[in-house]
């Protein structure tokens, strides 16, 4: 069954192709055939393969299935192909199978609205390039899939491509991304010319049998490709694209923005961790990055008043969990937490889609509210996911990965008790974020009331996706990667303290939830909503001041540039040439003044000076 | 022979194009077409022909083609073609071919005339490809010049003739420096051994003094640079290209500018190593500027076919980086990035034709919301912006790939700016399919008239094949590396390997 | 005879010269600035006598008979012009025919 890899992306792939050739010739129910169906076939192709392939993986088998060489220049070789080890089987598994759920949503979603052709063909791109991403076995494929999904997040965000302000938040995630994207094509050459080749596996090992721990080549390129992983995951200082990108459709959000994309530079950090583990200074500045960015965000969640904005500052904050694991080397924590946030942010993702859409498009909280009555599905789906969101002990997924995170966090040697408060104070801030959300949309006075029905299309992956965030931790995941991931050493242990703070702190983030946007606010209406002064509340829903720095430092001078530069200075040369030679023929015109007497004169003028040169010099 | 006959044909067949106007308006362009596939033809059995893995270091041509012409002076009518000039002629022939396609746009008076005008250019460009003879090259170079000045004059847009005029300056004032600097070469080649020669074999191996190789180069470099166009000398470009009618850019952009890159790669390396290597940090940051200055230009335009224009700027900027890293890798790159940079950009000019063709216009500020009415040139546009900002997978990438990678073993700072290059393509390239076909229709516009038409069956085939050719570029980069690679692995060593030798990389 | 003045003479001359030079630039009339011509030409004689009388050679005298024809055959076209100007502006002011400015 393995044999059958490369069909994995390939159908999705075919899947585009076919809906961009046919495109506006097919019946809408063929479109959502081929759209849902290209990634159903993948999704039960790469369940056929897990079945055949996962014992071996999990004891750190590779399969490998070379395609082409791409290029060779000189005694240097790209070549393209695919591995399939524990790692990545994990990752088309979650891929696919998130993916399947999105696209049988979207039918829904999308249920008399145009351009759904186009819609369902850039998302079978969008599957097909992440799956590429993550079955490459060359640092070069990766990047064919890295930029791949990176076209497709800008198409998807622009799907509704009238609106400026879409138009405005699609361009602003490419170019961001792209920032780190440059850096991570460096990367890419520092290691290929230091190290000859791109082969994953090829470099890894050349990389520690050439370089020792700390040396600065590795250090350099494991920062170059940090810089990109940042980009793609929305990370600090790159994370100012994703909030802006909820002006896509939601669908695109649940699996672009929150199960699959932003989880590219966690794979990417994740598959490379034998470069890492030589550059430690990097690795330190992993794990810093993560729990900075976790904490920013995680306020940022709590004053936004638009609930995909939430969510998706949720997202950067829950990234921001994967990556400071990653930093202290607690590889398969990070991507058990990926895998659980996958489900439960897609969850939480299309409950809300439910609501907006019920509601007439509307997405700002403070038009919603007591909504547990008209619309039971999606509130007890958000339920659900809000409740693996806060890592609920022992009977979420969430909770499972994330206190896996902590625990191995705190046992980190170095700084790991700061690491492992700031994730405590992150969760006690998440919980109290999304609880936030829950009441303000499900609980409370009713403010609109929906319209319409929820079709099944939509609320069938709600329910799968439900019972995966619920039961998923019982899927032994670290212990499976630990096929193809190390294994962080043991360190400090972590004593019965822990288990009452990771029991004790969701549900006190859930209570003062409760108490100031339940019962104060149904009590007191006039009341300030934010338990914080206004100014702060300000600035952590402007995201700390991030884009308002952008703007003044990149965007601005770049308009100015253009502004004052749109004919070209440049040209000076040209235009000074021509001003030059008509300047010269105005002025020795004025030599021509068709007066006889200053044509005699000149002559006289000018024989005698000739005569003086001729007799003094 | 072959290559004469190449000549010929594209010579004999312009005139034939010019008469044929008198059967129709229409025939012209068939006779054109026949001409050029007939010529496509003729590459096709050298491509074939020439096992490229067996060809000697130096000397070895796929084909040859040699007669005395000024014997005293020692000029020669000698025409060679190895893998470089094989894969240059081909993409000449190959954009010849949509060109011709692409003036039925907006060639309608005429016809017979243009077609002659195009021929020519195609033949003189062919001659610059092949010309081993530094004499004959010149009078190939000036030979591309005038046909080029009557397609920018004469079917032209509003600003045609200025715009003209400035093409023909510039390229003629370089043209001067070139001549004057072959004049001395072959004067220096002459002291120093006696023999009176212009041909290229012999002149490779002049003896010349620092100084004097540092101004003959330069002299060299101010022509190509020119074409290329380099900047700061690159400003009669936008003008030339946007007021030029869609065929003739297409020629301009995917040809023309070729033949600068082409005389850097063939003459100033091999001819004058010692002074190349001195100047190239001076060359490899006008290309870095190129690269950025170009792009954030290209950005601030808001006339369609300008900022296409713009693009070429930006992206020869990394041909210009890529010739002077010196590192093969980066010679690579720089050439294929010549031919995938041909074809993308061709074909968006293309698509500028058919908006303006379209429209009426070529301001953006009154496009958008274009989508809709014109879907599939939506996503053609799409697709050739897309390569444009040099997505893996398709044909730019793996030219700038290459050139960051040659780039990075000679200099860690030029290739880290160049990068930078990555993110402002994509601001230019967003800008070309947000502002056409995405956003809003103008403001206040209630729909004038019928809505335009997409592109006809015709276009849509001719971009489609491009389209194709550009994704085959990008995944199977080998075929144009293999034709490509011995012909510049010999003129690598014909600059001595002294150059690729003094390049440190890290790490090694 | 008694010794010719060769200093004296060329002063003249020269002072005849300058003095006719004068009378062409300031002078707007263009007869006068014939005149003033003629002025210039005997100048230019008179100094070629002077040389010839210094040296002992009748090349002197000989160019003076020369410049006679010369003035002779200058002054017959000038006054053609004078005239073609006066019939054509009404005036014979020299200033006024200033059509090839520019």
């Amino acid at each position: 069954m393995r044999e059958l890899l490369w069909l994995v992306p390939a159908l999705p792939l075919t899947g585009f192709l076919a809906l961009a050739a046919g495109a506006g010739r097919l019946p809408r129910p063929a479109v959502g055939v081929v759209g849902v169906g290209s990634v159903g076939l993948s999704l039960l192709t790469a369940l056929a393969i897990a079945a055949d392939f996962a014992g071996p993986a999990a004891e750190g088998a590779v399969f490998r299935q070379p395609l082409w060489q791409w290029l060779a220049v000189g005694d240097v070789a790209v070549r393209f192909g695919l591995a399939l080890d524990a790692l990545s089987l994990t990752m088309i598994l979650v891929v696919t199978g998130v993916g399947f759920l999105v696209h049988l949503y979207s039918l829904g979603f999308l249920a008399g609205q145009e351009g759904l052709n186009r819609f369902f063909a850039y998302m079978n791109l969008f599957v097909a390039a992440m799956l590429i991403l993550v079955l490459a076995d060359g640092l070069l494929l990766l990047y064919v899939g890295w930029e791949g999904v990176g076209l497709c997040s800008f198409l998807l965000i622009g799907f509704r491509y009238r609106d400026p302000a879409t138009v405005r938040a699609a361009r602003k995630a490419f170019v961001v991304t792209r920032v780190g994207d440059a850096g991570l094509v460096i990367g890419l050459i520092l290691l290929v010319v230091s190290l000859g080749t791109l082969d994953i596996a090829a470099l890894t090992e050349a990389a520690g049998t050439r370089w020792a721990a700390g040396d600065a080549l590795p250090v350099a390129a494991a920062a170059l490709l940090l810089a990109g992983a940042v980009g793609k995951s929305a990370q600090l200082p790159l994370q100012v694209w994703l909030p802006d990108a909820m002006a896509g459709p939601t669908p695109v959000s649940a699996l672009i923005h929150a199960a699959t994309m932003v989880t590219a530079g966690v794979y990417l950090i994740a598959r490379m961790h034998g470069l890492f583990a030589l550059a430690p200074p990097v690795q330190t500045a992993v794990a810093v990055i993560g729990a900075v960015t976790l904490l920013l965000a995680a306020t940022g969640a709590l004053a936004q008043t638009d609930i995909k904005r939430i969510l998706a500052y949720s997202t950067i904050s829950q990234i921001g969990y994967m990556v400071m694991a990653l930093g202290v080397g607690a590889y398969g924590a990070a991507i058990f937490h990926l895998t659980t946030h996958a489900w439960f942010k897609a969850l939480l993702f299309l409950a809300a889609g439910v609501v907006i859409r019920r509601l007439g498009d509307e997405h700002d909280v403070r038009g919603m509210g007591g909504l547990y009555r008209h619309l039971p599905g999606a509130f007890v789906a958000f339920l659900v996911g809000a409740a693996s969101l806060a890592a609920l002990p022992l009977i979420t997924a969430g909770g499972w990965s994330k206190e896996l995170i902590l625990t191995q966090v705190w046992a980190a040697g170095g700084g790991g008790p700061f690491l492992w408060l700031a994730g405590t104070l992150g969760a006690f801030l998440t919980a109290l974020y999304i609880f936030r959300a829950v009441f303000l949309v499900f609980f409370g006075p009713e403010r609109t009331v929906p319209g319409g029905a929820t079709p099944a299309t939509m609320l069938a992956p709600l329910a799968v996706l439900a019972v995966l965030a619920v039961v998923g931790g019982a899927f032994p995941v670290p212990a499976f990667l630990a096929g193809s991931l190390p294994v962080p050493a043991t360190g400090r242990a972590a004593g019965w303290l822990f288990g009452a703070i990771a029991f004790g702190l969701p549900l006190l983030g859930i209570y003062v939830a409760y108490e100031i946007y339940l019962r104060r606010r149904t009590a007191a209406a006039g009341r300030r909503e934010a338990p914080v002064p206004a100014r702060l509340f300000g600035l952590w829903q402007r995201g700390w001041g991030f884009d308002a720095l952008y703007t003044a430092v990149a965007v601005r001078p770049v308009g100015w540039f253009v502004r004052v530069n749109r004919g070209d200075a440049a040209d000076a040369l040209a235009t000074g040439a021509t001003a030059a030679g008509t300047a010269g023929h105005r002025w020795l015109s004025r030599t021509q003044t068709g007066r006889l007497r200053w044509y005699a004169g000149a002559l006289a003028g000018g024989t005698a000076l000739v005569l003086a040169v001729a007799v003094l010099a | 022979m072959i290559l004469v006959a190449l000549l010929l044909l594209l010579l004999l067949g312009g005139a034939g194009a010019w008469a044929a106007e008198r059967a129709g308006p229409d025939w012209p362009g068939r006779v054109a077409l026949a001409v050029l596939a007939a010529a496509a033809a003729l590459v096709l059995a050298l491509w074939i022909g020439a096992d490229a893995a067996a060809l000697p270091g130096r000397g070895g041509w796929i084909a040859e083609a040699r007669a005395p012409w000024i014997a005293p002076l020692g000029i020669s009518f000698h025409l060679a073609m190895d893998g470089l000039s094989l894969v240059m002629v081909a993409l000449t022939v190959g954009l010849g071919i949509a060109a011709v396609l692409a003036s039925r746009i907006d060639i309608h008076r005429r016809t017979g005339f243009f077609h002659f005008t195009v021929l020519w250019t195609l033949a003189g460009a062919v001659g610059v490809f092949l010309a081993m003879d530094l004499f004959l090259f010149f009078v190939f170079w000036e030979a591309m010049l005038v046909p080029m000045y009557f397609v920018i004059a004469v079917w032209g847009h509003e600003r045609r003739v200025p715009a003209a005029i400035k093409f023909v300056v510039y390229t003629q004032g370089s043209g001067l420096l070139l001549l004057a600097a072959t004049l001395a070469l072959a004067a220096a080649h002459h002291d120093r051994t006696g023999i009176a020669s212009f041909a290229y074999a012999d002149l490779l191996a002049t003896d010349l003094s620092p100084a004097a190789g540092l101004w003959i180069m330069l002299g060299f470099f101010a022509a190509f640079a020119v074409k290329l166009p380099v900047v700061p000398l690159h400003t009669w470009l936008p003008d030339a290209h946007t007021e030029a009618p869609t065929g003739g850019s297409v020629i301009l952009a995917g040809i023309l500018l070729k033949t600068g890159g082409y005389g850097l790669v063939r003459f100033v390396w091999p001819l004058f190593p010692d002074a190349a290597a001195a100047f190239a940090p001076v060359a490899m940051a006008l290309g870095v500027a190129g690269i950025l200055y170009g792009a954030v230009l290209a950005f601030a335009q808001t006339d369609v076919k300008r900022l296409v224009a713009y693009t070429s700027v930006a992206h020869l900027g990394f041909v210009l980086l890529g010739v002077f890293a010196g590192t093969a890798k980066a010679l690579q790159g720089a050439v294929f990035q010549m031919v995938a940079h041909g074809l993308s950009t061709g074909a968006l000019f293309i698509v500028a034709g058919l908006l303006q063709a379209r429209l009426g216009t070529r301001d953006m500020g009154r496009m958008g919301g274009l989508w809709p009415a014109m879907p599939r040139l939506g996503a053609l546009t799409l697709f050739f912006a897309v390569a444009a900002l040099g997505l893996p997978g398709l044909g730019n990438f793996v030219g700038e790939f290459l050139v960051l990678w040659g780039t990075l073993e000679r200099s860690i700072p030029f290739a880290a700016v160049a990068a930078m290059g990555l993110v402002t393509a994509v601001l230019y390239a967003l800008a070309l399919v947000q502002r056409t076909f995405h956003g809003e229709a103008p403001h206040g516009d209630a729909p004038a008239g019928p809505p335009p038409r997409d592109a006809g069956p015709g276009a849509t085939v001719a971009l489609a094949v491009m389209a194709l050719a550009v994704a085959w570029l990008g995944l199977f980069p080998q075929t144009v590396l293999d034709a490509a690679a011995p012909a510049l692995e010999a003129l690598l060593q014909a600059a001595d390997g002294t150059v690729t030798a003094a390049a440190g990389g890290p790490g090694r | 005879m008694t010794p010719m003045p060769v200093m004296e003479g060329l002063l003249l001359a020269a002072a005849l010269f300058v003095l006719g030079l004068l009378g062409v630039l300031v002078r707007r009339n263009i007869l006068f600035m014939l005149m003033s011509l003629e002025i210039m030409l005997n100048a230019a004689g008179l100094a070629f006598v002077v040389a010839g009388a210094r040296w002992g050679a009748p090349d002197g005298q000989a160019m003076f008979l020369i410049i006679l024809a010369v003035a002779a055959a200058e002054v017959a076209v000038g006054l053609a012009l004078a005239l073609q100007l006066f019939r054509r502006t009404g005036t014979v002011d020299a200033d006024a025919v200033a059509g090839l400015k520019g």
